[in-house]
């Protein structure tokens, strides 16, 4: 484990952005994620650790309410975004969904062209007035994928031909061309190879400039290198939650030690 | 001794598993080459069989038209013309043929009248020249050289199918009959051409196999496949967007599931007695109209539609329906923005194949009236879905029970007709898929 970097990533911003109390998440009689209490700040990477089937990618999916298109999901307790509470019957999923966005495990362009990819989004949002503005919202989401200069010659080429790091890529500008003020990515390096992956971690670095990211990962090194937050769920339990340099260096719970030296998973 | 064996000896155990796949791949072989013979058999007794229907024999005449009594009030009026039947158009064919053959030297053999001479031209031909002659009133009192149909048994003789031992046993057509005919044939009046006609014209009655033709039957058929297209893609691709995407899984739409499924190995004479209960004795619409017949092979079709639907929907990965909801796209707009058109090569795909299978359903078609003899066109749509009409199938039906051995020939060619039909909208199913498909 790197400590140096850790220890140069800290944050200094502590203004939360979703705050989530009490949440519960049953998938039928099952009880998937049991009493999760977590403050996700603005302007920071947020890991999500655990073992397969810990409940991480559930709870993460509940932050833009994408297990709504599970029938036999239910979800209890309070997620306040920006103190809103984005269970409230008056609140339009898919307005939230342009506020959350998400980046996915497999990369899943559209099978249309890598301007269609992106600008589909900002279309369906009405966020550009006229062509040369979605031109610009284009461009500038695939600056911030860092993917621009490698496909500014192609756009028409369909997103489903690039190797799969630029595809993934592709995908999180496609992410934030609605301009979200969240970002969350489920294990989005799952299905690179360690140069896609290094490349998809620096760019995760530089998003959190503009937004706040939460980030499942299996890898506890990727965990280590881009976060600045650390949480660790373990059979639907939130086990610990904390700076990403003290959970790594010196954690509170024996679980939460035993997963990071590699005895339990 | 240790336990060591060479991997050159083969074990008894990995060569009985070599015997049991090699069984298995013959018998495989020996099914393919079952279905490509019986195949085989099929193609080629239909094609032996009805190719002779799309040739077809005239005889070409020049027949006097005496204004004396074609038009007997001398003012060359169609509609007073019209009075003459095509009982008075006959005898003139009549006499063009004895005229042709005693300038070829013909000998009346002991026995033959006039009257057995003019039946090699088809009883069709009266009623071909007579309205030749009202469309064309200035011919009358000339002699004019017209293309004529030759009689079935004629037409067969030309095609090998009628010869002098089969005539000794006919009483339609004798051998005398037949040496005229090889006269004739020298003086270049017989010629065998591509029949278009047979695609065109109408059915004609039992006793004239030569002048019977799909144009109807073909027409009906098409108007049919229209109503089905309009219909069942609509409703059923609707039906199967709103059960694989939006529906609620609970016992209702389990209990849909399942009666769809049953729908579709319902026996298709039973949405016959349905369509003849519903859409003509209560609701009222005409027998025999292809509206009727579209509207219950809609219901047979829908089922089909709907299960090719849902298969290629549910063959779209999730990945994309995530994609488009991750973005902020509405369920109904992540469906028609971009599960629809993956999906659409496999939903045009189904549609075609339910087309196809509804193009030779015959037996709802026999229940509702279509199997009636129908001579006039229907008109265009959209009145002319509810003209009387027939259908491909039916008249292959309606065909191989008559006894003429001229619509043996006839019903092979409609077979024929059918099956390129088929083949088109197949390959037509094939083509989109392989156009549309897109890798994801």
């Amino acid at each position: 484990m790197n400590d140096m970097r850790i220890a140069e990533r800290a944050t200094s911003v502590t203004e939360s952005k979703i705050s989530a109390k009490g949440v519960q998440v049953y998938y039928g009689d099952t009880h998937a994620i049991k009493d999760v209490d977590v403050e996700i700040d603005d302007k920071t990477v947020t890991a999500f650790i655990g073992p397969s089937g810990c409940g991480k990618s559930t709870f993460l999916r509940t932050l833009n309410r994408m297990n709504d298109t599970i029938d036999i999901c239910r979800v209890q307790g309070d997620i306040l975004l920006d103190g809103e509470n984005i269970y409230d019957p008056k609140v339009d999923p898919v307005q939230l969904r342009a506020k959350v966005g998400m980046v996915f495990q497999k990369p899943n362009p559209f099978p249309k062209s890598i301007y269609d990819n992106v600008a589909y989004g900002p279309r369906i949002h009405g966020l550009a007035k006229n062509k040369a503005d979605l031109d610009d919202i284009v461009e500038k989401s695939l600056r911030r994928g860092a993917i621009w200069d490698e496909v500014k010659d192609r756009l028409d080429a369909p997103g489903t031909g690039l190797s799969g790091g630029q595809q993934q890529r592709l995908c999180i500008a496609r992410a934030v061309a609605t301009e979200p003020e969240v970002l969350l990515m489920d294990e989005p390096c799952s299905a690179l190879d360690p140069i896609a992956t290094a490349q998809v971690e620096e760019l995760i670095d530089d998003l959190r400039t503009k937004f706040s990211v939460v980030i499942v990962t299996h890898s506890m090194q990727q965990a280590a290198r881009v976060s600045q937050k650390t949480a660790f769920f373990h059979l639907g339990n939130l086990v610990e939650f904390g700076e990403t340099g003290q959970i790594f260096t010196n954690p509170i719970d024996p679980r939460t030690e035993a997963y990071i030296t590699g005895r339990i998973g | 001794m240790s336990n060591h064996t060479s991997l050159y000896t083969v074990s008894d155990n990995v060569r009985r598993r070599n015997a049991v796949e090699k069984r298995f791949r013959f018998y495989g072989l020996t099914a393919i080459a079952i279905g490509i013979v019986a195949l085989i058999v099929l193609l080629s007794s239909v094609l032996s069989n009805g190719s002779g229907a799309f040739q077809q024999t005239y005889v070409t005449l020049s027949v006097h038209l005496p204004a004396d009594k074609l038009d007997k009030q001398g003012n060359r009026d169609p509609e007073e013309m019209k009075s003459v039947s095509t009982f008075g158009y006959s005898p003139l064919i009549r006499d063009a043929v004895v005229a042709r053959a005693d300038e070829l030297g013909w000998v009346m053999p002991e026995g033959m009248k006039p009257k057995d001479m003019g039946a090699l031209i088809s009883k069709e031909a009266a009623a071909q020249l007579r309205n030749f002659v009202l469309a064309n009133p200035e011919v009358v009192g000339t002699t004019i050289e017209i293309e004529m149909l030759a009689n079935g048994r004629v037409d067969g003789y030309m095609k090998g199918r009628v010869d002098r031992e089969f005539a000794l046993l006919d009483s339609n057509i004798d051998v005398e009959q037949l040496d005229l005919v090889d006269l004739l044939i020298e003086g270049g009046n017989l010629e065998k051409r591509f029949n278009w006609a047979f695609l065109t014209s109408p059915d004609a009655s039992g006793q004239r196999p030569e002048a019977a033709g799909l144009g109807v039957a073909i027409l009906g058929s098409a108007y049919m496949m229209l109503v089905v297209l309009f219909l069942a893609l609509p409703i059923g691709v609707a039906a199967s967007i709103y059960l694989e995407e939006f529906a609620p899984t609970n016992k209702w739409t389990d209990l849909i599931e399942v009666n769809i499924s049953n729908l579709a190995a319902v026996p298709s004479i039973v949405f016959g007695i349905l369509g003849l209960a519903i859409f003509i004795n209560f609701a009222g619409l005409p027998q025999s109209a292809p509206i009727v017949g579209g509207l219950v092979l809609t219901l047979m079709t829908l089922p089909t539609i709907i299960i090719a639907t849902r298969a290629s929907l549910k063959s779209v990965p999730p990945s994309i329906r995530d994609a488009a909801l991750g973005v902020g796209a509405s369920k109904m707009q992540a469906v028609f923005h971009h599960v629809l058109p993956l999906a659409a090569p496999g939903i045009l795909t189904g549609t075609i194949i339910g087309l196809a299978q509804a193009l030779g359903e015959t037996a709802p078609l026999l229940l509702i009236g279509m199997v009636a003899f129908v001579k006039e066109y229907p008109s265009m749509p959209p009145e002319g879905f509810f003209d009387p009409a027939s259908a491909l199938p039916v008249q292959v039906f309606n065909w191989t029970q008559r006894a003429d051995a001229g619509f043996v020939e006839r019903a092979s060619g409609a077979i024929i007709v059918l099956l390129v039909f088929l083949i088109i909208m197949n390959a037509v199913a094939v083509l989109l898929r392989r156009r549309f498909e897109r890798r994801w």
